[in-house]
């Protein structure tokens, strides 16, 4: 599956779910949302292979 | 995970309140919340006029779209500071929100150009004044003066922003941090109007996470400006947020106690000793508005050029 979270991208092979992912790449899920294939997803979600995945942040302000 | 209310798959998932829904009840639970922040702190109603401030980001966008829905009189301001960023931020961000406003029939789109209004955009304004090249402060005090003059001069009842919880919990860490007692007293779901020409402001959004405004906005497919405020990058406000995240990961809901029992607190009487600031107020010598200073207003004196 390819991933996408700001201006990066990765790969990976594996399923896993999307608090797997988010673990993976370090990132706390209160600061972002999961898309896959266009659909906002919760943390028990599989991700698989073929799948695109968008990692959208939520923070903003300044 | 299954939707509390249909058992279809869930599209999101609210830790602080123990409760996942699928999209269509998820946009049908934020619009009632919405009513109910509505109507638990009188915030306005269905006969006033709202004057939705617009930044073109998720927070301001979705309030303006709950409040269309719900059926409220509601226009938007969308306020143009000649942010550039290397990005085009403000031409950007306009042209997000002229976007919502063409595909909403009902909305109409206020827009105030700071440079053609009075000159010099706001980074311009703030290296004239501050001899820096951060223009919070200055871009802070031209929002709030613009925002108050468009809503009295086009007749709006009340001003609404799309200030989240997230924010609001922010500045109130940062206030308890170094204990400013006064902008603790001022920090409140709505701000009463006065009447030497404060317009009442109001935040419909203070008890949604970040996340509740930016899932409500990818489900219904409001779009808007995922960049950031050039200027922001590194605030304050973000390290406060950073911070409450990684508490909020550990302890669900602890945002949502922090701030709700905050106003609960105020609204028992905590921090609400010499509320009361209108004598100390008076109309600014040149734009009218309500200053605690002598003479002009802060807003005048940033237009006031020695010489010229």
């Amino acid at each position: 599956m390819q991933v996408t979270y700001r201006d990066r991208k990765w790969e990976f092979d594996q399923t896993m779910q999307v608090r797997a992912l988010l673990k993976a790449l370090d990132i706390l899920p209160e600061n972002v949302l999961v898309v896959r294939n266009g659909q906002l997803v919760t943390e028990d979600q599989h991700l698989r292979q073929g799948d695109e995945v968008k990692i959208v942040a939520v923070v903003s302000g300044g | 995970m299954k939707c509390r209310r249909c058992a279809q798959p869930a599209a999101y998932n609210m830790r602080q309140h123990k409760l996942a829904l699928c999209g269509d009840h998820y946009i049908e639970w934020f619009r009632q919340q919405t009513a109910r922040t509505l109507h638990k702190y009188r915030m306005f109603t269905p006969e006033e006029r709202v004057l939705v401030a617009v930044s073109g980001g998720k927070d301001s966008l979705a309030l303006w779209e709950v409040l269309l829905a719900l059926g409220y009189q509601a226009d938007g301001l969308y306020i143009n500071l000649g942010i550039d960023g290397g990005c085009d931020y403000s031409a950007q961000s306009q042209a997000k929100s002229a976007a919502f406003a063409a595909a909403h029939p009902a909305a109409r789109l206020i827009v105030v150009d700071i440079a053609a209004t009075y000159g010099e955009t706001v980074p311009e304004v703030a290296r004239r004044r501050r001899k820096d090249n951060r223009p919070c402060a200055v871009c802070g005090l031209i929002k709030r003066h613009e925002m108050n003059r468009i809503a009295h001069t086009e007749g709006y009842d009340v001003l609404a922003t799309g200030h989240n919880l997230d924010d609001e919990a922010a500045v109130l860490f940062g206030n308890v941090l170094h204990w400013q007692a006064g902008y603790l007293k001022r920090q409140a779901p709505v701000l009463p109007a006065d009447g030497e020409g404060l317009a009442r402001k109001v935040k419909p959004f203070c008890r949604f996470y970040e996340r509740d405004t930016a899932a409500y906005t990818l489900l219904q497919e409001i779009d808007y400006i995922y960049d950031e405020c050039p200027f922001s990058r590194g605030a304050t406000s973000l390290r406060h947020k950073e911070t409450l995240a990684q508490m909020e990961h550990r302890a669900p809901g602890t945002k949502l106690h922090f701030y709700v029992g905050f106003v609960k607190a105020k609204q028992e009487g905590l921090f609400c000793l010499d509320e009361d600031r209108s004598s100390d107020l008076h109309p600014c010598t040149q734009c009218g508005q309500p200053t605690t200073a002598p003479g002009l207003c802060a807003f005048c004196r940033l237009w006031a050029r020695p010489g010229v």
